[in-house]
């Protein structure tokens, strides 16, 4: 590059100087992302073949245990994410067209909505707490033993369910903090205006991020709360 | 890719439809399908997921093949873990 001048003389966040043009600069970062959200996949698939494995050899306790969720928590919770991700896909676009207003509060829109998920997550994690669903000392399901007799439930195995519960909705919220995170940093910037039609790759790199951890939740729905709740007994 | 700007209208369009597959999805956990709740339920993530991947993510319109080449590999090696996994698991108990 060093017998081209001019490539030396465009050298900001939009055009790097390793790279031949924006474009490929931007198709660079979106790979960049998609081989770290292959990882992710990854990550929270060894919780899923846990989960698969332990739905297989405890059917019953995992249908207990499913039985004892908020559905309708859970439903507004994923209605929430839903449009949270349209915000975002809408602050991508809001990004290409070089409109700062409306990037900055579809950015900040993002964040309530991130913010609403935790606290309802939070909400349905109090009431686990205040029913000793939570595994460790306290854990006690004498409830759902009573209320499934048919079942022949093994609180052993039932605290296996909400060890799972536990630990895949933590490591979910885990990655919407993160992403909250993100986006406080991504607002911070449009509000500074230093996104523009010709370079916006973190908004569309973040936003990426943010539609792999809705796809999450997308299967945590239906796999924790929805798909046991008949043959029961 | 970036050349590419879908109108508002179109996102709407997908937000509506992944909010009334949401809405089916937990109709559906309602009747009882036998061993089909799961499938139907799985399914209809899998339409949703792919509905996020595909329009939100702007899979559909990218120029980029590496990126398709990395998606689909992931989500092989997901299945070679699951698969392989229960293969060992489901049939323990076959004699």
């Amino acid at each position: 590059m060093s017998d081209s001048p001019i490539a030396v003389e465009q050298h900001g966040p939009e055009l790097l100087h390793h790279f031949a043009d924006a474009e490929q600069q931007r198709d660079a970062a979106t790979l960049g992302m998609w081989l770290f959200l292959a990882t992710e996949i990854m990550f929270f698939g060894g919780m899923f073949c846990a989960y698969l494995i332990y739905r297989f050899w405890y059917y019953n306790e995992f249908a207990a245990g499913s039985r004892s969720l908020s559905i309708r928590l859970g439903t507004i919770n994923t209605a929430v994410l839903i449009c949270s991700s349209l915000t975002v896909a809408l602050g991508v676009r809001a990004a290409q067209m070089g409109k700062r207003k409306l990037l900055v509060i579809l950015l900040l829109l993002t964040i309530v909505f991130g913010f609403a998920f935790l606290g309802i997550k939070g909400v349905e994690w109090y009431d686990k707490y205040k029913e000793h669903h939570v595994p460790g000392n306290s854990f006690n399901v004498d409830d759902l033993v009573r209320d499934y007799p048919q079942l022949h439930i093994d609180p052993r195995h039932e605290q296996i369910y909400f060890s799972l519960y536990f630990a895949m909705t933590g490591l979910h919220a885990l990655h919407m903090i993160i992403g909250v995170g993100l986006f406080v940093f991504l607002t911070y910037d449009a509000w500074k205006g230093r996104y523009t039609p010709k370079y916006y790759t973190p908004v569309e790199i973040g936003g990426l991020y943010w539609h792999f951890v809705d796809i999450v939740w997308i299967y945590l729905f239906p796999l924790l709360y929805l798909i046991d709740q008949h043959r029961l007994g | 890719m970036s050349e590419h700007i879908m109108s508002s209208k179109f996102y709407y369009t997908i937000w509506i439809a992944l909010l009334c597959l949401t809405g089916i999805t937990v109709a559906a956990s309602f009747i009882d399908l036998g061993p089909f709740n799961a499938v139907v339920a799985l399914v209809i993530a899998t339409f949703k997921a792919l509905l996020v991947v595909l329009f939100f993510m702007h899979v559909k319109y990218t120029s980029e093949k590496l990126t398709k080449i990395v998606i689909v590999s992931a989500i092989f090696w997901l299945f070679l873990l699951l698969a392989l996994s229960m293969a060992d698991y489901a049939t323990r108990l076959w004699t």
